[in-house]
């Protein structure tokens, strides 16, 4: 298990990073954290002609709050979540989804930004984009995009993003105080992807679940309006709405019975 | 914008356990296979090479890292810590390590490298952590022989040894 | 012996290397320069000819040594032999055919791993597929597909067994209870995976093998066999540490056989070590078992007779020591209970699944499964405690040593105490309360009870019980198990212990300098003790190595009797020294002295080294009183006799397990609230170790009931390559067992130890399985107990929903499947004429190299498939039939490349809308193998998806010529909308054009 060859480019800057993918598109992977495009590349399943190192670009790594959004650098990490200043109460969503994020040795390397990129539809940070309404800030040699979280993800390992184009930054939005979130998540083990992951978000727009684990993306459905005793036949609704499958972990039944139960606590929680 | 091309042999330089050291290695080397073959640090162990078993497990620039998801080129410059730097000298054991001994926290040792740089790492961070806190970063690691409750004895015995030499 | 001082708590030896990274493991040792490194290429599909296989373009990369196909093989070995006499080759690499996902199929040797691994990517196979067989039924259906020609069936041996009155005790008895039960594949894996150093020397034709196997060297001789040479021409070497192996490196040895002839054929010292998917896909598994079993039982619950009818699936080759797993507790199948009156019938099959060999607990979880199940299942029928059953069953303390109905001769025990101590220590009443009380909160919480003997020390000649009374006496007796030790003085009179045990973690070195100490007055640490060993040098037997539990057993066994010996003859060089009568000579604390006058003394070392400075001194016959080797093997593994009674293990432990879970029946999952696990295991030597032994056990009976299998899907494809599919618990997932214990010392071993590195993985699956059993009130159980299988059990129906389910579509028994829908301003007759035209196919479809013409309706393809980092190059052979111009059509196609391989079936309507207007409707069945399907199965799904849909939309903005498409349709697979498919096919066709 060792990668095939590739040429190994250490960018220095954003724009050294845009003209590598400008020249090579998807010849070129971009490498941050590592944690899913290494193992990828030891087992050869993925085989580009140009890996573009990230890391160490300055300012790239940076994890801040401006104009009400946390603002997410491409390499940093997702343990830096946990010392972003009172994350429980203004983002309270990834603050609970956090500890589910694989482990304390892949969080410790694994960015954020990486995570999204990859879009692997059992992986929390992809869904918590997509129930905070967050956003993605793409740059290519062409210049900048902003893309919502909801446009982004479009398959299994699938994005919005075009071949010259990787994500600068990602940014989640401030909770507002009167904002009510809950995630729930059952997996095989402790720190595996997500059978099923589903988050519920009640804020001044409505009410709405979103599911990970199950479609090809993180299936965000909104539920305005509901009340406590209707969530039973709410979440059976969702769960037959949803393309559920079975692979060598979970059955079409478990996950639709998964769906069942954790989108009925986490809407719970909310309405409560 | 520095380019290793595919076909080339470059010189890696890094501090290791505290000395400088350099090797050979191509772009795609992976820095498990570096340290071990290229350095000779065979303490350090390859159990998967895709970043679930944890014991290829080292600390780069002061964080934990599975070093079989690390190229050897990134690390130029780079200050590593491996298992072989843990222990105080050559004839005696860090806290930590003497715990293991003391509580059979291990019995093939093929894991344990790892496992003792992660629990040293959490140690240092956070001298406090509760037995929750340990197995919750213990289970970055896989262990297929001790059944993991040796291991959990040992990392509290060793927190509790070290808040006492505080 | 003292016994006080044995069983110390004393710090392992050998941890100081291990704690600060200075072991020394398979792949840390030096090799000579010359050493090239070498990488398998393996089959990716289950059952298949090899139509065509090309190595050329491989041996022709620069640092390629060579490459090594079945030709070469076959030229330099002989198939390996087996314990069965079947019309069954087994070769170390696929001949003509594959038979299992992950078959070697050729090897090359280069100058570092990487390179190695760019040849093996350069390898190019063809395969005719055959029908893949998949499971025990499948494999025993008459119109089943075949692995081996010459069987003319996949069932390669059935046997059957009567002891006792079996078919009067049913029909007298009051009751019939029986079980129904299947033990999936699963595999211990150590972290450590396997690794061989190999050389070959021409002028002397003999082979040199560094690898971390563990024995039973018994395999030696295969191995040498095969390598058509004389044993002393094949020098086996194990390092000094070894990464766990809990059975699993026996099953190495096809690969020593590759890596030494690969050496032979490259002219160098070869290496290899095995990376973690080849390990999970084809190293080795523990047998799958389906078992029937049918017990008589009287009211009171007493079992009369056991009927037994066990099907072993040993994978696609029976390889050494196979068909051992269904042999080793033939001497204990009533396990811990008295039961006279006995029939088995074991049959083998074959499957397209990698063969089987050791994995801890060898055989015993099988048998212990349906046992322990049936024990449940009888208190369930009869309405009685299942305590009592098994109480009500035990053999009695006064009754050992007890001869079993098939002739085991369990050695020592007190069943009853023991399950009593555990139930009053343990706190039984208390979890019976706890459970009461969490169901009275609604909770599903149930408790299990298993009781087990523990077998040890295996009998070489069990596995003849496989044969015919006739064929073992043809074949002549097998039986014993010698084990080996050396205890040896230097010039310094410092003492060295060497004994045939390889092990891997169990800290052997540290218990013989217990044992050997104790039994010459001296300090543990004053002794060194070696357990690397090297074939040609070291002594040794069969037997030798490190399973079935037998180190306290035996081999400590046999290093006590050399270190007494030695012991004798340096008391009576003391005796003459000190000038008194052997009697009066005492050993303590490292000096000899007289018993009535302490202070005349003599020290150990110096009467030691006597020997050495000065033979001339010591009278008496014999060699001067310098090394004991003694090769010690026990008198009560006799082979199996006429009547097929046979005493398989030397040594019989006694475990009681209960325990508490609770089945969150939101979520399926279990959690284990209680463990508690009684051993007795005879003397224990080492209570830090034999505790270990315990905790690991239980971690591998927990991974094997509650969350591994070697999964296969239905195609064939392994689908559980990597630690993320197959999941091995962690210190989230393992409780803390308590850990109790009892003590009746084995009569039979040296030391009164017994074995206890595999009791839990026997007894611990099975009480789970009856806790949840109890929980759910279910009366059959599916292991491994994941949520999936949770959820099947309590058969718990759907709410009615208002969205309709979605079709399942006819292809939805594929393990891929999918469909969708394009409209397009096109009319079907265009659509028709461009899917039957190959210059448009390569434009249209997406990484499109080339596009043949193979037939009017056959297409041969080069396309690279891409999802997001994945990506592979693919040879597409497609056919399409069921023509019906210009309205439907159905395809097949193969598509192969170094990925993996996929075959799938679809089909294609044509509905027209109105005059301009086109409906392409799509389904499609597929399934992939090989690596692709291996290491990332949970994603093929969606990113087969990805790559239907592109297709088929690029067909539609192809046939709409100029335009945009009148709107798509989300199809089954709530595909987004259109713009996202033009906008990847752009990448992929621009990809494809740079």
């Amino acid at each position: 298990m060792k990668p095939a060859k590739f040429d190994y480019i250490c960018a220095a800057t954003v724009e050294d990073v845009a003209e590598v993918l400008g020249e090579h598109g998807a010849d070129a992977r971009v490498l941050a954290g590592g944690q899913s495009l290494m193992p990828m590349l030891s087992m050869r399943l993925s085989r580009p002609q140009v890996v573009v190192d990230i890391t160490r670009v300055p300012h790239l790594d940076g994890m801040r709050i401006e104009d009400d959004h946390l603002f997410v650098g491409a390499v940093a990490r997702q343990q830096s979540l946990a010392g972003v200043a009172d994350l429980a109460t203004r983002f309270p969503l990834l603050s609970q989804a956090l500890p589910w994020i694989g482990h304390y040795q892949t969080r410790v390397r694994g960015t954020v930004v990486g995570s999204l990129a990859h879009a692997d539809p059992s992986a929390e940070l992809p869904l918590c984009l997509v129930a905070m309404n967050g956003e993605i800030n793409l740059r290519s040699p062409r210049g900048s995009r902003r893309v919502r979280a909801e446009d982004f993800f479009k398959g299994t390992m699938l994005t919005d993003m075009a071949d010259d184009e990787f994500i600068q930054s990602a940014r989640f939005p401030v909770a507002k105080p009167t904002d009510r979130f809950a995630f729930r998540e059952v997996g095989r083990r402790h720190g595996d992807f997500a059978i099923v992951a589903a988050a519920a978000v009640r804020d001044d727009t409505g009410i709405h679940v979103t599911v990970g684990g199950v479609n090809d993306v993180p299936f965000r459905r909104r539920f305005d309006g509901l009340e406590v005793h209707d969530i039973g036949d709410a979440v059976s609704e969702l769960a037959a709405e949803l393309d559920t499958r079975s692979d060598l972990h979970a059955s079409a039944a478990l996950r639709r019975q998964l769906v069942r139960s954790l989108a009925s606590d986490t809407l719970k929680e909310v309405l409560s | 914008m520095r380019r290793i091309p595919a076909n080339e042999q470059v010189r890696v330089s890094v501090e290791v356990n505290g000395r400088v050291v350099t090797g050979q290695a191509e772009s795609r080397t992976l820095l498990s296979d570096f340290l071990r073959h290229e350095l000779g640090l065979t303490g350090t162990h390859v159990g998967c090479e895709h970043g679930v078993c944890g014991a290829c497990t080292i600390r780069i620039d002061g964080d934990i890292a599975r070093s079989c998801l690390k190229l050897a080129v990134q690390v130029e410059g780079a200050s590593i810590e491996t298992i072989e730097g843990l222990a105080p000298a050559p004839d005696s054991l860090s806290v930590l390590q003497q715990a293991f001994v003391e509580h059979h926290g291990l019995q093939c040792g093929f894991c344990t490298p790892g496992i003792l740089i992660s629990l040293d790492t959490l140690l240092r961070n956070e001298p406090n952590a509760d037995e929750m806190r340990i197995r919750e970063v213990l289970s970055g690691h896989l262990c297929r022989c001790t059944g993991y409750t040796p291991i959990v004895k040992a990392a509290l015995a060793a927190r509790d040894r070290l808040k006492e030499l505080d | 012996m003292n016994s006080d001082t044995l069983n110390s708590d004393s710090p392992r030896i050998e941890d100081g290397p291990l704690v600060t990274g200075r072991g020394r493991f398979m792949d840390d040792l030096p090799v000579s320069v010359r050493t090239a490194q070498m990488a398998v290429f393996r089959s990716s599909v289950a059952h298949a000819r090899i139509a065509r296989l090309n190595v050329d373009e491989a041996r022709l990369l620069p640092g390629v040594l060579a490459v090594i196909t079945s030709r070469e093989v076959m030229a330099h070995t002989a198939p390996l032999a087996v314990g069965i006499r079947v019309p069954v080759e087994c070769w170390p690499v696929a001949v003509d055919r594959v038979r299992y996902v992950g078959e070697p199929v050729a090897v090359v040797v280069a100058e570092s791993r990487y390179i190695a691994e760019d040849a093996v990517d350069l390898i190019e196979v063809d395969y005719e597929p055959y029908e893949p067989v998949m499971s025990i039924d499948h494999a025993l259906k008459a119109d089943a597909a075949i692995l081996h020609d010459k069987l003319g069936s996949n069932l390669c041996s059935d046997r059957s067994f009567c002891y006792g009155e079996p078919d009067a005790a049913f029909e007298q008895s009051d009751h019939t209870v029986s079980v129904d039960v299947l033990y999936p594949r699963n595999s211990c894996t150590p972290i450590e995976t396997y690794g061989i150093v190999a050389d070959y020397d021409a002028h002397t034709n003999t082979y040199e093998a560094l690898t971390n196997f563990q024995g039973p060297f018994s395999i030696h001789t295969v191995v040498a066999r095969a390598l058509k040479v004389a044993g002393t021409q094949l020098r086996l070497k194990t390092p000094p540490d070894s990464g766990g192996s809990f059975g699993v490196k026996q099953a190495q040895f096809p690969y020593v056989v590759l890596a030494c002839v690969a050496a032979r054929v490259a002219g160098v010292p070869v290496k290899w070590i095995e990376d973690r998917v080849e390990h999970l896909t084809a190293s080795v598994s523990a047998t799958s078992r389906q078992t029937t079993l049918r017990a008589a039982v009287s009211s009171e619950g007493r079992v009369l007779a056991l009927d037994w009818s066990q099907v072993e699936d040993v994978g696609a080759f029976i390889r050494a020591p196979e068909p051992a797993t269904l042999y080793r507790m033939m001497g204990n199948m009533c396990g811990a209970y008295d039961i006279q009156n006995l029939r088995i019938r074991n049959r083998i099959v074959m499957t397209n699944r990698t063969p089987t060999g050791l994995n801890r607990g060898f055989g015993g979880p099988q048998v212990y499964y349906a046992l322990e199940r049936l024990m449940q299942r009888i208190a369930v029928e009869l309405k009685l405690d299942p305590v009592d059953v098994i109480r009500t069953n035990l053999i009695r303390s006064e009754q050992f040593p007890y001869r079993t109905a098939s002739g085991g001769l369990y050695d020592s025990g007190d069943y009853q105490l023991s399950v009593d101590e555990a139930l009053r220590q343990g706190g039984f009443g208390e979890l019976v309360t706890r459970r009461n009380a969490a169901r009275r909160e609604g909770k599903r919480y149930g408790i299990g009870t298993t009781a087990c003997v523990e077998p040890s020390v295996s009998n070489m000649g069990y596995i003849t019980a496989v044969l015919t009374p006739e064929e073992r006496a043809k074949a002549g007796p097998k039986n014993g198990a010698i084990s080996t030790a050396t205890v040896s003085v230097d010039p310094s009179g410092s003492v060295a212990v060497h004994v045939a045990s390889v092990p891997q973690g169990q800290g052997h070195r540290t218990v013989l300098a217990n044992v050997v100490g104790d039994e010459l007055g001296l300090d543990a640490a004053e002794i060194t003790v070696v357990t690397e060993l090297d074939t040609t040098r070291d002594g040794w037997s069969i037997a030798s190595g490190n399973y079935s539990s037998r180190f306290a057993a035996a081999v400590c066994g046999a290093a006590s009797i050399a270190a007494d010996r030695l012991r004798l003859r340096l008391t009576e060089v003391a005796a003459s020294q000190l000038n008194v009568r052997v009697d009066e000579v005492r050993l303590i604390k490292g000096a000899f002295s007289c018993a009535d006058d302490a202070t005349r003394a003599i020290s150990f070392k110096r009467v030691a080294s006597t020997g050495h400075w000065a033979p001339g001194t010591i009278t008496g016959d014999g060699p001067p009183p310098l090394r004991e080797t003694v090769f010690w093997t026990p008198p009560e593994l006799a082979a199996p006799d006429a009547d097929d009674r046979v005493n398989s293990s030397l040594c019989h432990g006694f475990i009681f397990d209960f325990c508490g879970v609770e089945v969150d029946v939101d979520t399926g999952q279990v959690t284990i609230d209680k463990y508690v696990t009684m051993h007795d295991c005879g003397r224990v030597l080492h209570q830090g170790m034999v505790d270990g032994q315990i905790t690991g056990g239980f971690a591998h009976a927990v991974g094997a009931a509650i969350y591994e299998e070697l999964a296969y899907a239905q195609d064939g494809s392994f689908v559980a390559g990597t630690f993320a599919d197959y999941p091995v618990p962690t210190s989230m997932e393992i409780p803390d067992p308590v850990i109790l214990h009892t003590c009746t010392p084995s009569p039979f071993t040296p030391l009164g130890a017994k074995g206890v590195g595999e009791g839990n993985t026997m007894s611990t699956p099975v009480c789970l399985a009856n806790a949840v059993a109890d929980a759910l009130d279910v009366d059959d159980v599916q292991l491994p107990l994941s949520p999936t299988n949770i959820l099947k059990m309590m058969n718990v129906a759907e709410p009615e929903t208002s969205t309709p389910a979605a079709s399942p579509g006819a292809f939805a028994s594929r393990p891929i499947h999918g469909g969708g829908s394009v409209t397009v301003n096109a009319t079907p007759l265009k659509i028709w004429l461009m899917l039957l035209d190959p210059q448009t196919l390569r434009e249209i479809v997406p990484g499109c190299h080339s596009v043949d013409r193979v037939s009017g309706t056959d297409f041969v393809a080069h396309v690279r498939f891409g999802v997001g980092p994945v990506s592979g190059d693919y040879k597409v052979e497609i056919g399409l039939f069921d023509l019906d111009e210009p309205h439907s059509a159905s395809l097949v196609g193969n598509a192969t490349g170094a990925l993996g391989n996929g075959s799938g079936e679809g089909r294609i309507e044509l509905k027209p809308v109105d005059k301009t207007q086109t409906e392409i409707v799509w389904e499609y069945g597929a399934h992939a193998g090989g690596r692709v399907a291996s290491v990332g199965s949970r994603l093929l799904n969606g990113a087969t998806r990805i790559v239907m849909n592109r297709f088929f939309e690029a067909l539609g903005r192809q046939a709409q010529d100029e335009g945009s498409p009148s709107g798509a349709e989300p199809g089954s697979d709530n595909e987004p909308e259109t713009g996202l498919i033009g906008r990847a096919l752009d990448r992929l066709l621009k990809r494809g054009d740079s």
